[in-house]
Order: structure tokens, then C-alpha cells, then sequence
């Protein structure tokens, strides 16, 4: 109930009741967008964007700036780790 | 799916536990005794069993899982006035999943409806209002349960129905506010927990400035989590790391998902609908003041209390069931004297063993025991483990 699915908007259904087509995992159903839209996200733009669904709402726009930066701090971390494991093999060596 | 597959990554899992481990050596709480980190989130309860986190941890790190769980928290007394409203007749009574088998103190939801009355399963409040638009000549009522991740949802369903002018559709408002909660569990005296995993989708409602204080006054770091079991490692390192650096600060680890101002329509919807109850009444933690809403006034004729009688009697749980203290953090789930013996995902006897996120179901679920003996291995339990390497 808590844990909310990604899901991209697919078509706008009832632009007035702000309802849209989302497909979550390969299923499409009626999603309410009211949270996600405002004056600079008008309902109609709204299509391609990926949303957080939780029990029928759209709750959060999916900022794909931010998820590539927490993987790239993620990666990052492999990497040092990497270099360091090389560093300690080198300085046995 | 987005974001979801690249945040299971096993390799970067493994760096993670790595670099936990490696931090775990650099504090100086670690060295004395483990280092308890809360969990608030059912949601994270269930990913962390899920994937088995909590036994790859070092056993420095402790994780102590949260009230987060609105099923779990939800008072016997409350389940039996579900069942009193399912029974009126000519009532279509919808309901999340997760609540049909929590038991009342008579019966569950599922009991009832076995029984004959018409109890639903729906996904979505949405959905219950398709129903009363399709019944006309029946009330339906939704039974409105979770933390302010769901009440937007809740809030807006019920606008809806006024703007279409339902008459037929009512809530039965349960919802849950988690500031208060996590204020009770840091006043209870018997609880001492060094800092939390922030619950993630409740914070894109709410933002993260409402957890200041816990760091600002109560002087305990605060990591906003996401649920992949990447955004839990990242999370528990970035606390760990607060924690070597002497920081306590309120961080966001999933902001692709959690603005720090929250979720301006969504909180407008939910503030327009309901208004804080004086206090609320917890499974295991007892009444907290303002930790529950109502709906207002203004829209007194879709509220499923005004508009059918309810008992509103206060249920106590049975004796020997220790869900309180599990919820606190005091014991764990297999220190319940009734753990896996009366009470089973089966035959449950507290709402934990009943939800997924809930502890109990959990470890019952996943088997974790082998973490039950880690966690309890005292010397005798250590001298068996010795005496098994030792050559006979
Ligand atoms: S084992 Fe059952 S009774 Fe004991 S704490 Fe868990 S859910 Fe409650």
C-alpha cells in the first residue's frame, strides 16, 4: 500500500478531471494526476513523463537528473573502491 | 521499469556493504555497543527482509524496525467498528488488501465477509467510488487507512465525490500522521535509538523540513530513504558517515522522488478535507496526541462515523501479545513469547504478523532466524558454535 510503482504517462483520458493512461509494469490504468500538475505543469505536457504511482495517483515526477546523479555517486564509490584494492595490491606487491 | 532494476545492482550493493563495513571500524559508538538505527517505514521493513540486508550488515549496525506499518498500528477497536460497518445493510464495505485479515476482537474483515457481508478489496480509493457511482441504491463506504503518503489520495477521492455530488459514498478515516509518532517514540523512556532511515514516499507528501527537530533538538541524524535496497545501504552509509564526520544533520537520500518542500497539491487536498484529532489510539503504543485525522466538518456527510453508528470501543490486545514493545524497539519479533507458536502468518494474534511490512510476518516470512540466533548468541550459544569447529 506504502510502496509506490514507476509507471510513464501514456495518454491524457479526461484532461478536466485530470485523469490520465498511465503503463505500470506493462499494465495501463486510469491514474489521477492531480498532484503532479500545476500552472507550469499543465496536464496536457504531461505525457512521457514518469511518475511514482501510489493506490491510482500520480504522487511524485520522477527527477531523472537526480536518480543519474545518486547512481553516479554510487558508481563513483565502486570505482575509488576499485582503485584502492589496486593501490593495497600494488604497495604488497 | 524506471529506476528500479539500476538500484538492485548487486555489485554496487557489495561496494556498499563494503564501504559500511569499513565506516563501522571509524566510529567510536561501534567500538562500545551497536548502533541502533530506526527504520520508521514499513515499506523499508519489508524491502530490508525482502533482500536480506539486516543479516549482511556488520553486527555493529542494528536495525530496529519502526511503526510505520499503518496496518500494524491500527488498534483492535478499530478493526471491530470496520466489521460493525460492513455488517449494516445494504453497505459495500472497500478496503485495502492488507487490512482484510487483521484481526478485531471477534473477527477480521475476511471472517466477515465469510459471514455474508460485502466486503471488497480494492486498490485504489478511486475505485470505491467507481462502485458507489455503479450501486446507486447501496452506501459504500471506504475504510481510509495509512500515514500522509495515502491521505492525499483519500482527500482527493472525497473531493471528487463532492464535485460530482456522490451521496452514496463515505470514508472511514483512519489516517495517520507520522511527526507525532516519531516524537512519541523519541520521548518513550525505554527506547534509544542513534538516528533513522526517514520514510520516503511519506516525505514526498510532507518534505524533509518537518524532521528538523529530530536532529535540531533531539540531536539524531535523519537519512530520507528510498525502498530499492541500494537507496537502504546508500541511506545507512550516509548516516553512518554523519556519524564518523560528528554531524547530525537531516539528509535526503532519494531525492529523484522526495522534494524538500513536499508536494503543494497534495498537502492543499488533504488540508482542505481533514483536521488533526486531539489524540489517536495505537495498537502497542497506546493513545498519541495529534497523531490522527479526522474529516472536517465541511464534509461531515461523506464521513462513515458521522453517518453510521459505530461502537468506537477501546479493545485491550490479548495478554501474551507483544506487539508494543516489538514497535518500539525493545524486543524483537522472535522474543515474543507467542512468536511462531500461537501466533503464525496463519493464525495471527497481532496486526505484525499480518501485514507484509509488519516485523513479525517478516521474519516469520523470511526465515530470518538465523539472525534471531546471531542476535541472542550469548555465551552458551558461542561455546556451541565453538565446540563445533573444534576438532572432536
Ligand atoms: S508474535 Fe504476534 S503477538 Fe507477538 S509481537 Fe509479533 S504479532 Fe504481536
Amino acid at each position: 500500500m506504502c510502496l509506490g510503482i514507476p509507471g510513464r504517462i501514456v495518454e491524457i483520458s479526461d484532461a478536466r478531471k485530470k485523469l490520465a493512461v498511465v503503463e505500470v509494469g506493462g499494465v495501463r490504468r486510469q491514474v489521477n494526476l492531480a498532484c503532479i500538475v500545476d500552472d507550469q505543469h499543465p496536464v496536457e505536457g504531461c505525457v512521457g513523463d514518469w511518475v511514482l504511482v501510489h493506490v491510482g495517483f500520480a504522487m511524485s515526477r520522477i527527477d531523472e537528473r537526480q536518480a543519474a546523479e545518486t547512481l553516479e555517486i554510487l558508481t563513483q564509490l565502486g570505482e575509488v573502491q576499485e582503485e584502492l584494492a589496486a593501490m593495497r595490491a600494488s604497495g604488497k606487491a | 521499469m524506471k529506476y528500479v532494476d539500476e538500484f538492485r545492482d548487486p555489485a554496487k550493493a557489495k561496494v556498499l556493504f563494503r564501504e559500511i563495513a569499513a565506516l563501522v571500524e571509524r566510529i567510536e559508538i561501534c567500538k562500545r555497543r551497536p548502533l541502533q538505527i530506526m527504520e520508521v517505514c514499513g515499506g523499508h521493513t519489508h524491502s530490508i527482509f525482502r533482500y536480506g540486508i539486516e543479516s549482511m550488515l556488520p553486527e555493529e549496525i542494528e536495525l530496529v524496525h519502526g511503526p510505520g506499518c499503518p496496518v500494524c498500528v491500527l488498534p483492535m477497536g478499530r478493526v471491530d467498528d470496520c466489521v460493525a460497518l460492513a455488517e449494516q445493510p445494504g453497505v459495500i464495505f472497500t478496503t485495502f488488501g492488507d487490512a482484510m485479515r487483521v484481526p478485531g476482537s471477534k473477527k477480521s474483515l475476511m471472517q466477515a465477509k465469510a459471514d455474508g457481508a460485502d466486503v471488497r478489496m480494492v486498490y485504489s480509493p478511486l475505485d470505491a467510488l467507481q462502485l458507489a457511482r455503479e450501486n446507486p441504491d447501496r452506501e459504500v463506504i471506504f475504510f481510509g487507512l495509512g500515514f500522509e503518503t495515502t491521505m492525499p489520495s483519500t482527500a482527493l477521492t472525497v473531493l471528487q465525490a463532492e464535485a460530482e455530488g456522490i451521496e452514496n459514498f463515505s470514508l472511514f478515516c483512519n489516517h495517520i500522521t507520522i511527526i507525532p509518532t516519531i516524537k512519541a517514540i523519541l520521548d518513550s523512556p525505554d527506547l534509544r535509538i542513534d538516528g533513522f532511515l526517514g520514510p520516503g514516499h511519506v516525505s514526498m507528501v510532507i518534505g524533509n523540513r518537518p524532521y528538523e527537530f529530530i536532529a535540531e533538538r533531539y540531536k539524531r541524524p535523519v537519512v530520507v530513504a528510498g525502498f530499492e535496497p541500494l537507496d537502504i545501504l546508500q541511506s545507512i552509509w550516509m548516516l553512518l558517515k554523519q556519524f564518523q564526520e560528528g554531524r547530525c544533520e537531516v539528509e535526503n537520500q532519494y531525492d529523484r522522488i522526495v522534494p524538500g518542500d513536499g508536494n503543494r497539491e497534495a498537502l492543499e487536498a488533504v488540508a482542505t478535507v481533514f483536521e488533526l484529532r486531539e489524540f489517536f489510539e495505537w495498537r502497542g503504543l497506546g493513545s498519541i496526541d495529534h497523531s490522527g485525522v479526522r474529516i472536517r466538518e465541511a464534509y461531515a456527510c461523506f464521513d462513515a462515523e458521522r453517518k453510521f453508528p459505530v461502537p468506537q470501543l477501546k479493545i485491550a490486545d490479548p495478554k501474551s501479545c507483544q506487539c508494543g514493545e516489538v514497535l518500539k524497539g525493545v524486543i524483537k519479533p522472535w522474543q515474543c513469547k507467542v512468536f511462531g507458536t500461537a501466533c503464525t502468518p496463519e493464525t495471527p494474534m497481532g496486526a505484525l504478523m499480518v501485514s507484509s511490512e509488519g516485523a513479525c510476518a517478516a521474519y516469520h516470512n523470511y526465515g530470518r532466524l538465523d539472525l534471531a540466533k546471531r542476535a541472542t548468541a550469548q555465551p552458551a550459544a558461542a561455546q556451541d558454535s565453538a565446540g563445533e569447529v573444534a576438532p572432536r
